[in-house]
């Protein structure tokens, strides 16, 4: 008699959950197994703040704080913006190994691959987060705010990254190899986050680069942080919306960018198939 | 009354040189607890057919039943009854055989402790028991393909889809398989598996598809299809091209239909209803016209020549067609 008759209907709500748990734990046994990938996401962050604090730290003036406090909330933005293309990678890695036919072969939630994708990048992403706040605590980072202003700021960024995430699953499902993205995100990624208020204060910019970099998304990113780890200097503030509300601007776009690609990415998988 | 039913199904793929058609209106029909074996060379449109009866890849036309379920309106109750089986194994490289079926188990909603305890079984019975506990990564490709087997058949599945189930492997292996296949058909499973091998159709199937350029070009038993590009060849060599026209005459004779002379005009081969019987015959009129022969003997019709007799065209197109069996060819 086939066994097939007897498997059990899950409502879709223990199912998404179920579904999603056990491919978050199938990623993250492989993360456990890779641990290129796993030193890559502790030594990248510790080498970014060493290398930007002590050699530019002594060389880069900011009105009303040192160099090190304004610099961390940099680092913080471009980390997580840099981990979140790995779920696209990792997307674009399982479309060429076959195993995303063997997962839309199966009657599990259409979402949990995606679901499973994205919360394990996000615990990789905490995991740099961590690692990246005890190197700067180490070379002198100090948050000036209260415990609840600060774990805002960390939830600001690891929400930013998760949400980010799916944006970088969807371009992980349209390219041809998991390389295209990694060469992408090197060349969109990098101006993007060096144009912006990361490293340097934005108004030493020339003009254009200035414009870009006080409408760039990832200054109100790292706007947000620093207020909210209390690392702002004495510099005015650009006169623009999205920087005087740095934190509300990241938290419409965040939305924008779940509820644009979530469903987005759920459609394109349910039509996707192994090359 | 059939448990795979698809009429028409059409799927046109871009490529380079503009548009392919990987299923030009291909219709299925295999009946429950019966084995259908899908022949036809790279391109034809085999893999294509195995997505879309699997859910993967949707029809731009056509419709297809798999155990009274459309595929395209209800993909997810499809899943429940079907076990998969690709010619590239969908196993995860960094889990190990257990970690993989048990995690197929899982998302079949077995529940944990079912999940494991089928995942243990399937490890005895496909004798993986080297690979359990240790990533997939660094075993052999038969070893993949048997865990990738093993994870189709994780439900006992009512229908099961094999696509170029032996392809790569080597003979031990591709026995083996045989073996299981065959026993689950004992038990009762549908399959509808794809291959380029009329020895794997033949050995394995009770009926058989023989698809061209997204269509089915011929239905029917081995035996029946053998019968319509006749059993048995008898093939000679000559010592001599001279002497090629009159064993021409000679095979003409005693085969049926036109015998074929190949490119230096020493081989020279026909079909034969009966043969060795005329494979006797051949060789004393042979004898007696005072031809001498390097080789003389018998074979079995291959898929080349069902191909040639069904078609006129050799089944040999690694142009396009479809993409997916031409490419995964290259990397197995």
């Amino acid at each position: 008699m086939s066994a097939a008759a007897t498997l059990p209907t899950w409502t879709p709500l223990t199912m998404w959950y179920s579904d999603g748990w056990t491919v978050t734990k199938r990623n993250l046994t492989k993360l456990k197994r890779s641990p290129d990938m796993l030193v890559f996401a502790v030594i990248q962050p510790i080498m970014f703040v060493l290398l930007f604090s002590q050699v530019y730290g002594g060389a880069i003036q900011v009105q009303g704080t040192d160099y090190t406090q304004f610099l961390m909330a940099g680092i913080f933005a471009q980390t997580v913006v840099f981990g979140s293309t790995f779920s696209g990678s990792a997307m674009a890695q399982d479309l060429k190994e076959g195993i995303i036919d063997r997962f839309r072969s199966l009657p599990m939630s259409g979402s949990a691959v995606l679901i499973g994708r994205t919360n394990s990048d996000l615990v990789l992403n905490t995991i740099s987060m961590v690692i990246m706040m005890l190197t700067g605590l180490v070379v002198g980072w100090r948050v000036n705010s209260s415990f609840p202003e600060f774990m805002a700021g960390v939830g600001l960024l690891l929400l930013f990254s998760y949400s980010f995430s799916w944006v970088m699953a969807l371009l992980g499902m349209m390219v041809k190899t998991p390389e295209v993205i990694n060469n992408a995100s090197f060349l969109i990624l990098f101006p993007l986050t060096f144009i912006s208020n990361a490293f340097v204060p934005s108004d030493t910019l020339p003009d254009p680069l200035r414009l870009f970099a006080e409408w760039n998304p990832v200054s109100s990113l790292v706007q947000a942080a620093r207020e909210l780890f209390g690392n702002v200097g004495t510099a005015p503030v650009p006169d623009i919306w999205t920087m005087q509300h740095p934190i509300l601007t990241v938290l419409i776009g965040v939305s924008v960018m779940l509820v644009v690609f979530v469903p987005l990415c759920i459609r394109k998988f349910a039509s996707i198939s192994s090359r | 009354m059939s448990i795979i039913e698809a009429t028409g199904l059409t799927k046109t793929c871009k490529s380079k040189s503009g548009p392919v058609h990987a299923l030009a209106g291909l219709d299925l029909a295999v009946p429950r607890g019966t084995v259908k074996a899908l022949l036809g060379p790279n391109g034809a449109g085999k893999t294509t057919v195995v997505k879309m009866l699997t859910t993967l890849i949707r029809p731009d036309a056509g419709r297809a039943i798999v155990d009274g379920i459309n595929v395209v309106e209800d993909p997810k109750t499809v899943r429940r009854v079907i076990g998969v089986s690709g010619q590239y194994a969908a196993v995860d490289e960094n889990l190990t055989g257990f970690e993989n079926l048990e995690m197929v188990g899982r998302l079949y909603h077995l529940g944990g402790t079912a999940a494991r305890r089928r995942a243990h079984e399937l490890i005895d019975l496909f004798d993986l028991t080297e690979a359990g506990n240790r990533p997939v990564k660094g075993f052999s490709d038969g070893m993949r393909r048997r865990i990738d087997l093993a994870g189709a058949l994780v439900i006992n599945p009512k229908i099961l889809f094999l696509d170029e189930p032996t392809t790569g492997l080597d003979p031990r292996s591709r026995l083996a398989l045989w073996g299981v296949i065959k026993q689950l058909v004992t038990d009762g499973t549908t399959v509808l598996l794809t291959t380029q091998y009329l020895e794997e159709a033949d050995q394995l199937s009770d009926d058989i598809a023989v698809i061209d350029d997204g269509r089915v070009i011929a239905e029917g038993t081995s035996d029946q299809l053998k019968a319509q590009i006749g059993g048995h060849r008898v093939v000679v060599a000559l010592i001599d091209a001279g002497d090629a026209a009159a064993a021409r005459e000679v095979l003409g004779r005693h085969g049926d239909g036109e015998p074929t002379v190949s490119g230096d005009g020493r081989g020279i081969e026909v079909a034969v209803g009966d043969g060795p019987r005329a494979l006797q015959r051949v060789l004393a009129d042979l004898g007696a016209a005072g031809i001498g022969l390097h080789d003389a003997g018998m074979r079995r019709p291959t898929l080349d020549d069902v191909f040639l007799k069904l078609t006129g065209h050799v089944a040999d197109k690694t142009a396009d067609a479809d993409a997916t069996d031409t490419k995964l060819e290259k990397v197995t």
